[in-house]
């Protein structure tokens, strides 16, 4: 057993080690303050203060390491899935959208655009997914979605070269709304061009006629109302990035 | 005589820890507290009938929470960095020094614990020996420590999902994480406030113990009046 050990010492040595941590404990206080201070005082980099974008970035980097295709969103039954699907933003779905005018811009290379229509998107092997979404703000609910896997879009299109790009960029049709997502996340096998919501085509407020569903993303990834998809080996601007979030956003 | 009896308790590196962990454990909690604000679902009550909202609106104004998911967010995952990383050296330093001995719980630690008690609320007077933490201190730093990794594994768990599905479902899946998550923190609030009563009812000796390593006590010397007069320390405290 551990004893505490005990000694008689100099009562002028007792006050000079007593001095001497107690000075460092003022100075530990005080760098504490200042290193506070600091952060808060320095410039911003979308939103944050640069030294917490530094290491948010870095997470990025540690986390996409840790990514696995095979780690898979847990699936529940249909009876699971809530009725009512919460409807928690309204960027990017403006009034004034013209559905049957709609088609989905792919941007194979700048300057080669594909245009497809909604029934040529269904046309593809249809894939369904019940899964718990996620919000970034805390809250989640497991809800029932149905489309085609991003990897058979890829396929259909052939976008081989343009899946060797780090990312993919998104945005609705009136450009209001854009997120940016990397590659590893885009060819997961459970991430869909959604296009039905409970068994009926998506609603108006849930990005009809196409969204994105990202099991492996937080909810602000997954954008209604898909306008434009394109490649990049940047990082495509995100809505929510600008606004002080982390880039990756990733479950 | 110009000595005095000091008594070694806290090595330098557990002081270390200790401190360190005091503003990051407030920046994890505060941050905490910038993201729950933003789904702020739990209460103490049953049924319609809330007892405790977490939190009420006038404690969120106060505090200047609301709006301020993102910069909560980040600074969360900043310092959850500094929060792993030093409670990990703390254990490992806590195992490698053996002065894991004196802190964890023994045999006799629950119903010393149950003395402690008794004696602390003035019910009964004497206290069975200790070393350096009796066994009501034994069970609450041990209990802390394990609510460290309790902290680390459920945020883990809501951090990533998705790629630490076998964590998440092992702690009951997304949602329960997250409100053990939540408890924890509580459990962390109501930790520090005990603790900080009983470090100012303790007093400066124990307070300084933790800066500078050690206590003193005075020590009073009895000559004896023998042919070789040989000093004999008896302690008072």
């Amino acid at each position: 057993m551990q004893t505490l050990e005990e000694k008689i010492v100099d009562t002028q040595k007792i006050r000079n080690k007593t001095l001497i941590s107690f000075l460092c404990f003022f100075l530990f206080i005080t760098s504490c303050i200042l290193t506070w201070k600091w952060v808060r005082s320095q410039p911003e980099d979308n939103g944050a203060p640069k030294p917490l974008r530094a290491v948010l970035n870095t997470n990025e980097k540690i986390f996409m390491g840790l990514f696995a295709n095979n780690h898979l969103a847990k699936s529940y039954p249909v009876k699971d899935a809530v009725p009512r699907v919460r409807v928690n933003g309204d960027a990017g779905m403006s009034n004034n959208f013209d559905a049957s005018k709609w088609k989905l811009q792919l941007v194979k290379v700048p300057g080669d655009t594909l245009y497809i229509s909604i029934d040529e998107i269904k046309a593809l092997p249809k894939t369904e997914i019940i899964f718990d979404f996620k919000c970034i703000e805390g809250w989640s609910q497991v809800t029932h979605w149905a489309g085609v896997k991003f990897t058979d879009f890829i396929k259909k299109y052939g976008l081989d070269q343009q899946s060797q790009m780090n990312f993919v960029g998104f945005n609705t049709p009136d450009k209001e709304y854009y997120v940016g997502i990397d590659m590893k996340s885009i060819v997961h096998p459970q991430t869909l061009l959604c296009y039905e919501m409970n068994g009926q085509p998506l609603p108006m407020n849930q990005g009809f006629p196409l969204r994105l569903i990202i099991p492996v993303k937080y909810g602000v990834k997954n954008i209604k109302r898909i306008g434009t998809i394109f490649f990049s080996n940047e990082r495509p601007p995100d809505y929510w990035y600008e606004r002080g979030y982390d880039y990756y956003g990733g479950l | 005589m110009g000595e005095k009896r000091i008594i070694q308790k806290h090595p330098l590196a557990i002081r270390w820890f200790h401190w360190i962990n005091f503003p990051v454990l407030a920046v994890m909690i505060w941050s905490g507290m910038l993201i729950y604000w933003a789904n702020d679902v739990y209460f103490l009550g049953w049924g319609d009938k809330t007892i405790l909202k977490f939190f009420p609106d006038s404690f969120y104004k106060a505090l200047h929470i609301p709006f301020r998911l993102a910069e909560g967010m980040s600074f969360h995952f900043v310092f959850m960095w500094l929060f792993a990383i030093n409670g990990l050296l703390y254990v490992s330093y806590l195992l490698f020094s053996k002065e894991y001995k004196l802190i964890f719980p023994n045999k006799r630690s629950l119903k010393e614990a149950w003395l402690v008690l008794l004696h602390d609320l003035h019910i009964k007077k004497g206290l069975p020996p200790q070393k350096k933490y009796n066994a009501a201190q034994r069970i609450a730093y041990t209990g802390v420590i394990i609510m460290g990794f309790g902290s680390l594994l459920t945020g883990l768990a809501i951090f990533k999902p998705v790629q630490f599905y076998w964590l998440c479902a092992a702690l009951g899946g997304y949602e329960w994480a997250r409100a053990e998550h939540f408890i924890l923190t509580i459990l962390f609030c109501l930790f520090f406030l005990v603790h900080i009563i009983q470090v100012l009812l303790a007093g400066w000796n124990n307070f300084a113990g933790m800066v500078r390593g050690f206590e003193t006590k005075k020590i009073t010397t009895v000559v004896h009046a023998e042919e070789n007069p040989t000093t004999e320390t008896t302690v008072t405290n």
